[in-house]
């Protein structure tokens, strides 16, 4: 249960401080994307992000910025392994179910359906 | 005395603009940004218990949920259930992953009269591809960084 009560709260809060920046600064939702997965990346990269991912589990993994922790995530581990290229090959594998699955559900979906008409 | 007046008419008018136009929804934006992200993240939460307890183990089970999220985010952009979430919710079906699956399907459906290769397949990326392109270079980054840190500090 107390899984769901910090996934809850920490997906929130990311949630919320996406729509306090769309409210204060006009930023469009493509940029706040944008802006959350880089900054995923970064926070992911210093090791900023790991104690939110281990409190709020899916809370931190869902929203975009566990994206980008994962992309950083990947990179860091490949590059332990496999040296250099390691930084090519890890943030796709991490994220490797999350792109194949978007590209390809997104694709699937957009032949099945039409857009709604707007009321 | 004409002066009192215009003034007297303006101070009316301004009561009755601040009466109309809506309270800043600021607070309000927030609470729903927070309880509809924090739900969805909670979806999420479901099905990572779920997979685990399959016995999938916790270093794979990140694919399983990013997969059944950006599914269900997918099929409900599709069905029309998701851009009505959407108007309430804002950012908090905006910033889940099943946002960006959103994001992909919502201007593939919107542009498929002008075709299956540059309507459809080139339309998906109108968003996803700017997330793709900065997420994944600034993880290159990352690892080169962290590589040139490795060597120098051997």
């Amino acid at each position: 249960m107390m899984d769901y009560i910090w996934a809850f709260l920490v997906g929130g809060s990311i949630c919320m401080i996406a729509q306090i920046l769309m409210d204060k600064t006009n930023l469009t939702p493509a940029r706040i994307l944008v802006y959350f997965v880089t900054a995923g990346v970064i926070l992911g990269a210093i090791g900023v992000y790991e104690p939110l991912v281990k409190l709020g589990k899916a809370g931190a993994t869902v929203p975009l910025p566990g994206f980008g922790y994962s992309l950083a995530k990947g990179a860091i581990r490949e590059v332990e392994k496999y040296g250099l290229i390691g930084a090519f090959t890890g943030g796709v594998k991490a994220t490797s179910a999350g792109i194949a699955a978007a590209v390809f559900f997104g694709y699937i979906m957009a032949l099945l359906f039409n857009p709604k008409t707007k009321n | 005395m004409e002066k009192r007046k215009e003034n007297e008419i303006k101070n009316i008018y301004q009561q009755m603009v601040q009466k109309k136009v809506p309270q800043s929804s600021l607070i309000k934006d927030a609470i729903f940004a927070f309880v509809v992200g924090g739900l969805i993240c909670d979806v999420g939460q479901f099905f990572m218990n779920l997979f685990l307890s399959f016995g999938i183990s916790k270093d794979d089970v990140g694919y399983y949920v990013a997969t059944v999220m950006v599914f269900l985010g997918a099929f409900l952009t599709g069905l029309g259930v998701y851009d009505n979430i959407g108007k309430y919710a804002g950012a908090g079906s905006i910033v889940p992953i099943t946002g960006f699956a959103n994001s992909i399907v919502s201007p593939a459906m919107e542009y498929k009269r002008e075709g299956y290769i540059f309507g459809v397949g080139s339309k998906m990326f109108v968003i996803a591809g700017p997330i793709l392109v900065y997420g994944i270079s600034s993880s290159i980054i990352v690892g080169i960084i962290y590589y040139l840190v490795k060597v120098l500090a051997r």
